[in-house]
């Protein structure tokens, strides 16, 4: 491959992760998944308009298939993969697969990052504005009642109402 | 990358009729499952594939000097460049691997490109230089059944032609309602991107490969044709699928995957973009169906009589079947004797067209419940009343002659939806994302209206038509471990947790660990048509009920008795007439049983020339009740409510069946207001997820759910498939309500803002 970039350094779940030699129009999504093995990340439209790609940076949910890689130098990138420390399933994805909120899968690693994002800047969200901070993330095996659910029963926990 | 599938959990006992929760659940949200997109091998290559942009041209020629100049490129490859068979195809081969002399649709293949990277498969694919000579259009139905026009491929214009004709079909009604209803072009619009990763053999003596399908063993036989590979060279293995609901049964980037991969003695990986995947796969039929009704003058249906017109586009997919699915289901889950029907499905420049989800009665149904409506009108009586009047029941006669011997609770589906309670009156504020246009908050509270509509269906369940339909699977017993093996493809429907279900039931155990999903086993058929909870499950049911049949010879001769006194409780063996109880763990200690059951339904037959013949192994019913809020000046709708009673037969996992239900509903809501592939004269207006639209969280409704659980005895498990009802008589429903909010007839879905505010 020409027109390659040389040597940059990504911050990705608090690592430095070096990308060598990739080429300049790599997308961000690209290279946590094919040059850094970040699979959970996943690419279903390449236009930021169905959200399987979300990903953190700076604190921002992004969708990663829209982000230039080489733009990421210098920002924390948080991605799926990086939500829990210990590799255990954060309460939101236990929540998902307690309510089935979960059938193929593919949207879900993008719907979990939306999802703590939401609760992280609005611990105690309507349901209306759990449908408008997911409305871009598109699931197309749901119908998204078991999701909404899901966020439901993570919000009641949090706030110590439910069991 | 393996996918881990073993679930251990001692608490509560994951058994039949329980929520089971899916093995593949946590790894899902945790990004770790692996979908076939995320296989990577050493030393990989990417694959590309170059598509006509015309809808129909004559190739004169292809050079591809330039693109094999450019840096990185590995192989070209043509029509030329097929081994084996140069078509492939479910039903009828006569798909073009690759284009050679003329292309047939907008984005049919014509050469595949391997290289070191998908910038420069891309650059590859642009360098190659294709002189085209435009050949006329044929896009039109009417014109491809017309035999004056000019066949744009060998097998002629129109796929099939099925006439049904029964009873006295010169009897005339006291009402006659008719209409002409259009059903535009859905996508599945799966999540997961068709990928594959293809490893060759060395020598090129055969290929592996890792692809999202819904049927391994079909797509191995059309796979190793081409390739001119016997099968045996062939092993195909599941890659996480993203979905499916139809559009992985057919071939897409299968074939050119291993070809690339044999040329090149590299493992190869394809992995369509959006854009290309909606050239890459069929979609929904589109069509145009008119129907006359006649009811005498209670409202009871005296005939049906009218045509259907399907699009199959450019090749055969499984038109055939899917017209024969469609005019069988005009009756719609209603008793009438009488009938004179007529359906063609064509061939045409358009995208190809075959399965998804509802398979033909989707458009069967958006049109014989548009009838039901007219009727009511024309009667006086409720939408409701005119359903309950002409409600199915078992041992009624379907218009093909055949008695539905399922159970067919269709009054009591009507009734349990209507006893529903409607949503409260709305009352927005100017603003609100609960109104119509969501987050565009254009609408007018003072202009909105709220209509209600009925949508009741019946489906069948299975292959019809005298196909040939089995499911394998095996189990093995050791220590207390159960493990299955199967070829059913996991496409998120669940049958991964329900295998699972099923061996913690039958034999006791609690610890299930499934197999890889691949070729190494017999076929188990499609994961299509609602069959894989009849066909693999029963398929899993039979061999652990044998391999519980050993375990019970084995521990009666240990205790010298009567293995017709044990029984399974809980997770011990238990002897019903003594005192006799052993764990099954120990029981199996030291054992290994393995048994294989290969499941069959029973047999059905081919419809005669009249369209009589037992042709449907099985059927499941529905009712849909819709509340839309209309913004009847900018044309928005907001889908507020769908109440729906489905007859599902024995439920086997609540939370997967909730799963089922909202899931479809959500996509025939999708087809009701808001996805349509635009096409115009052969050409695709907006193959991206930015122009064509899908349901989102916004749009999503409440819905209310009532399961009518009735055993069905002709399945293995009494449960009927389930998949399918739920996104079939929403449709209609929706529709139906905007009909009722804005006074207007509306005759075609998806209803378009025009449809509703600019009326001609």
């Amino acid at each position: 491959m020409s027109d390659t970039t040389g040597f940059y350094e990504l911050v990705v779940n608090g690592q430095r992760r070096e990308v060598r030699d990739s080429w300049v129009g790599e997308s961000l999504l690209y290279v946590l998944r094919e040059r850094l093995g970040l699979m959970g990340s996943k690419g279903a439209c390449e236009q930021g308009e169905c959200g399987s790609c979300t990903v953190l940076v700076d604190g921002d949910a992004v969708c990663s298939c829209l982000v230039l890689s080489a733009s990421a130098v210098g920002s924390e990138v948080v991605t799926v993969e990086g939500l829990s420390a210990d590799g255990s399933p954060t309460d939101v994805q236990r929540a998902f697969v307690d309510h089935g909120a979960v059938q193929c899968g593919f949207c879900t690693p993008g719907l979990i990052v939306a999802v703590h994002h939401l609760l992280d800047h609005n611990p105690d969200p309507s349901p209306i504005e759990v449908k408008e901070a997911l409305s871009g993330n598109i699931c197309r095996c749901t119908g998204y009642g078991r999701i909404f659910a899901a966020v439901e029963t993570v919000v009641a926990v949090r706030k110590g109402v439910a069991k | 990358m393996k996918n881990s599938q073993t679930t251990t959990r001692t608490k509560s006992r994951d058994v039949l009729g329980t929520s089971a929760l899916r093995p593949d659940g946590v790894a899902k949200t945790q990004g770790n499952f692996a979908f076939s997109s995320d296989f990577q091998a050493e030393n990989m290559l990417w694959g590309a594939t170059l598509r006509s942009p015309h809808a129909h041209a004559r190739i004169v020629s292809i050079d591809t000097s330039a693109a094999w100049k450019i840096s990185g490129v590995e192989t070209i490859i043509l029509a030329e460049d097929v081994p084996g068979k140069a078509t492939y195809g479910l039903i009828a081969s006569d798909q073009p691997v690759f284009a050679r002399d003329v292309v047939r649709y907008m984005g049919e293949p014509i050469a595949a490109v391997a290289a070191d990277h998908p910038e420069t498969c891309r650059r590859a694919l642009a360098a190659i230089k294709v002189e085209y000579e435009l050949l006329p259009v044929l896009a039109d139905m009417d014109a491809a059944i017309n035999p004056a026009t000019p066949p744009i491929h060998p097998d002629g214009n129109v796929f099939r032609h099925q006439r049904i004709v029964s009873g006295d079909p010169d009897i005339v009604g006291d009402v006659i309602v008719e209409g002409t209803y259009d059903i535009g072009m859905q996508d599945q619009a799966f999540l997961g991107l068709e990928a594959a990763l293809a490893y060759p053999d060395p020598g090129g003596a055969g290929v592996e490969l890792v692809v999202a399908t819904q049927w391994l063993h079909e797509d191995r036989k059309q796979i190793a044709d081409c390739l001119g590979l016997e099968e045996e060279k062939v092993r195909l293995v599941l890659g996480g699928v993203g979905g499916a609901f139809g559009a992985r049964e057919d071939i897409s980037l299968q074939v050119h995957t291993c070809l690339l991969a044999l040329r090149t003695g590299r493992p190869v990986k394809v992995q369509y973009s959006r854009e290309e995947s909606f050239f890459g796969h069929v979609h929904r039929h589109p069509g145009r169906i008119h129907l006359r009704h006649h009811a005498d003058s209670t409202g009871k249906l005296v005939k049906v009589e009218g045509w259907m017109k399907l699009d199959g586009g450019a090749y055969a997919s499984t038109s055939s079947a899917v017209l024969i699915n469609g005019i069988t289901h005009l009756q719609g889950p209603y008793a009438c004797d009488n009938s004179r029907l007529d359906a063609w499905a064509t061939r045409t420049n358009n995208p190809p067209c075959g399965a998804m989800r509802g398979f033909g009665v989707v458009q069967a149904c958006f049109a014989h419940e548009g009838q039901m409506d007219k009727l009511a009108a024309a009667l006086g009586i409720s939408p409701v009343e005119i359903r309950l009047r002409n409600a199915m029941k078992t041992g009624d006669k379907l218009f093909t002659g055949q008695v539905v011997d399922s159970v067919a609770p269709v009054a009591r589906c009507i009734r349990e939806t209507a006893a529903i309670p409607l949503p409260d009156d709305p009352h927005h504020d100017t603003g609100s994302l609960e109104l119509p246009g969501g987050s565009g908050r254009t609408s007018d509270p003072h202009h909105i209206r709220r209509g209600i509509g009925w949508g009741v269906s019946i489906k069948n369940l299975m292959y019809s038509e005298g196909f040939d339909d089995s499911a394998e699977a095996r189990c093995t017993l050791a220590d207390g471990v159960a493990t299955l093996k199967f070829a059913t493809a996991e496409v998120g429907q669940g049958f991964v947790v329900l295998a699972q279900q099923i061996a913690r039931t039958i034999l006791g155990v609690d610890t299930v660990v499934l197999d890889t999903i691949d070729t190494q086993i017999g076929s188990a058929g499609s994961t299509s048509a609602s069959r894989q909870t009849w066909m693999s499950g029963g398929a899993v049911d039979g061999a652990c009920r044998l391999v519980r049949e050993r375990l019970f010879e084995h521990v009666a001769h240990v205790h010298n008795l009567d293995p017709l006194q044990l029984v399974i409780e809980g997770t011990e063996i238990v002897d019903t007439l003594g005192p006799l109880r052993v764990p099954v763990a120990d029981a199996s200690a030291g054992l290994r049983i393995e048994q294989t059951f290969l499941h069959r339904h029973r047999p059905t037959e081919e419809l005669d020339e009249n369209g009589q013949g037992n042709c449907h192994v099985a059927f499941a019913f529905v009712a849909h009740r819709a509340v839309v809020d209309v913004d009847t000046e900018l044309g928005l709708v907001k889908v507020v409510q769908i109440a729906t009673a489905q007859d599902v037969g024995q439920v086997l996992n609540p939370l997967a069946l909730l799963g089922q239900i909202e899931g479809g509903i959500a996509q025939g809501l999708g087809l009701a207001v808001m996805e349509e592939i635009v096409v115009d004269n052969g050409i695709v207006r907006n193959p991206s997820f930015t122009d064509y639209l899908l349901p989102t969280a916004l749009d999503a409704p409440d819905v209310v759910a009532v399961t009518i659980e009735e055993y069905e005895p002709l399945a293995p498990l009494g449960a009927k498939g389930v998949g399918e009802p739920p996104c079939i008589s929403v449709t209609p429903a929706i529709v139906a309500a905007i009909r009722n909010a804005t006074g207007r007839d509306i005759m075609r879905t998806p209803v378009r803002p025009q449809d509703i505010c600019l009326p001609d």
